[in-house]
């Protein structure tokens, strides 16, 4: 009987301890944010068909994973296994980068009606006139960019902090910004991968990029630059 | 304007920089290609690449792979790369090369000059097709099917093996079977002392439009895994259209044959290697190591250096 007890005991210590120690670490799982706005409030620029499957189905994929990889990382450092945490790196990298940029592009988007498309009023389109000359050239150049990349990933309008200065960048596959400078903030970013248009416009991404302007969220890029740059 | 295109017909030496759309920094490349010039200078002519439509009609995979998707996929992304390609060459020291060789050049050892994505995504897209055909998937048979055993234990765990990287090739690109002879497992390095071990199989990913062409390997099997080859039928379900590829569009006949050819080149090159050490064995030690070798491949019938 003290046996049986002392067994019970010590396995109940242990299941407390190693609670202990998950919530010491405070193993963070994350979910799917919800949109400010129904998945047709952006047609016709872009499809609540895409909207739904780019929601619902590739972001919540991306946070699925890297909620598991965020768990076997866990796992692997706990014991140690040095192999298995260089390993998922490369998971972590792109499943966590994919959840922050989507994030972010949410956000980059708004309905007509909720004042997507209006032009950036304030410090931001003063800053776009100064270091592109207009909101046309920087949208032209934006354009190129995000035609021109091949295969996957994102076209960004960033803010680099350290020297002050508006710069447009791109990233391959659902590398995060700072993966291109650690100074560098994103203000706006247009998914490039073909899930994000494909079903509308077929492999005519150069007319994505031309229509998605008319729902772009200056109100948002403008609000990250003054809160960066103050 | 006609005097410079005049210069590129005439003249196989054309510096890289003299109105051409290749960058400086594809000077160490352009080096080795005018050697290639040199070889069979009488046979630079303008080829043009042209879109050969795939082995079956555009509707013959359905339901696997709908008419819709080929119209787009053949019909506008691959006569795409097929037209920049026309474009990027015209004028270049690429012209009338064979789009392997243009391959190989652009690939410039990673360091990817613009015309490398054309090139391989024209050849990329020919290889796919013909990876496919209706009535396709199953199981090989023959040699091609005791190779799979030995390299991956079972047919089941190749698949398994395939799919998988397929599905976690992050981004767009392409999951490959091919056929690596006497390649060490590391790039550019070569088994030398290959025996018939190391002539295996393997299943490797590539992003984007790089191929094993780059490796030195012999391509058996792809599947495109950018978005655009599967989004209209699958939308994002990626791992439901590589196990339907798997189940119903496998062209395990063309496979076979290119494995033959691969064994066969593997071969000859073992000959020629053979070949070359035995006359390395009767040169006369001279200074220049490195030109000595270039200058014996391409001028093989030269006898003037031999003592």
């Amino acid at each position: 009987m003290a046996l049986r007890s002392l067994a019970t005991r010590k396995t109940l210590t242990l299941g407390l301890n190693s609670t202990r120690l998950t919530q010491s670490r405070a193993l963070q799982t994350f979910s799917l944010p919800d949109l400010p706005y129904d998945y047709g409030a952006l047609e016709p620029a872009i499809s609540g068909e895409i909207m739904q499957l780019h929601h619902q189905k590739h972001h919540q994929t991306y946070i699925t994973n890297y909620n598991k990889a965020l768990e076997q990382l866990h796992e692997a450092i706990q014991k140690g296994d040095f192999s298995t945490v260089a390993k998922l790196q490369s998971a972590i990298k792109f499943n966590g980068g994919g959840h922050i940029n989507h994030s972010i592009f949410w956000q980059n988007i708004a309905p007509i009606r909720e004042e997507g498309g209006e032009p950036p009023k304030g410090s931001l389109g003063w800053a776009i006139d100064t270091n592109f000359g207009s909101l046309e050239s920087l949208i032209q150049k934006i354009n190129a960019e995000g035609a021109a990349l091949q295969g996957s990933g994102w076209v960004w309008l960033g803010l680099d902090k350290e020297l002050k200065k508006l710069v447009i960048e791109t990233t391959a596959n659902q590398d995060p910004l700072v993966t291109k400078g650690a100074h560098l903030v994103p203000l706006l970013g247009i998914d490039v991968w073909e899930h994000a248009y494909y079903l509308q416009y077929k492999n005519v991404r150069p007319d994505y990029l031309k229509n998605i302007w008319k729902v772009i969220n200056w109100k948002y890029a403008n609000g990250v630059y003054e809160k960066e740059s103050a | 304007m006609a005097a410079a295109a005049s210069m590129v017909a005439s003249s196989s030496f054309t510096f890289p920089s003299q109105g051409l759309r290749l960058p400086t920094r594809s000077h160490p490349c352009m080096k080795a290609q005018r050697r290639i010039l040199r070889k069979d200078a009488s046979n630079v002519i303008a080829a043009t690449y042209e879109l050969k439509p795939p082995p079956y009609p555009l509707n013959a995979l359905e339901p696997h792979m709908s008419q819709e998707t080929l119209e787009y996929h053949w019909g506008k992304h691959h006569r795409t790369y097929v037209k920049n390609l026309n474009k990027q060459v015209l004028g270049t020291d690429l012209e009338g090369l064979s789009l392997e060789d243009i391959i190989s050049v652009t690939y410039n050892r990673g360091d990817i000059l613009p015309a490398f994505n054309s090139a391989a995504q024209a050849w990329n897209h020919d290889f796919f097709w013909e990876s496919m055909r209706p009535g396709g998937g199953g199981k090989p048979s023959g040699d091609l099917l005791d190779l799979i055993k030995r390299d991956f234990g079972s047919f089941e765990r190749f698949t398994e093996e395939f799919k998988s990287a397929a599905a976690t090739q992050f981004g767009s690109g392409w999951a490959w079977l091919a056929y690596k002879a006497n390649r060490l497992g590391v790039e550019n390095a070569v088994n030398p002392w290959s025996s018939e071990n190391d002539k295996k199989l393997v299943i490797v990913k590539s992003p984007n439009a790089v191929n094993p062409l780059v490796w030195d390997y012999f391509p058996l099997l792809t599947i495109d895994v950018w978005e655009h080859a599967y989004y209209i039928d699958f939308q994002n379900r990626r791992a439901d259209y590589i196990s339907v590829f798997m189940e119903k569009l496998v062209s395990w006949e063309t496979v076979n044959a290119r494995l033959e050819k691969a064994k066969a080149r593997a071969a000859e090159r073992e000959m020629e290697e053979e070949r070359r050490k035995k006359e390395e064995e009767w040169k006369p030690t001279d200074g220049d190591e490195d030109d000595e070798g270039l200058e014996m491949y391409v001028d093989s019938d030269d006898d003037s250096e031999a003592e």
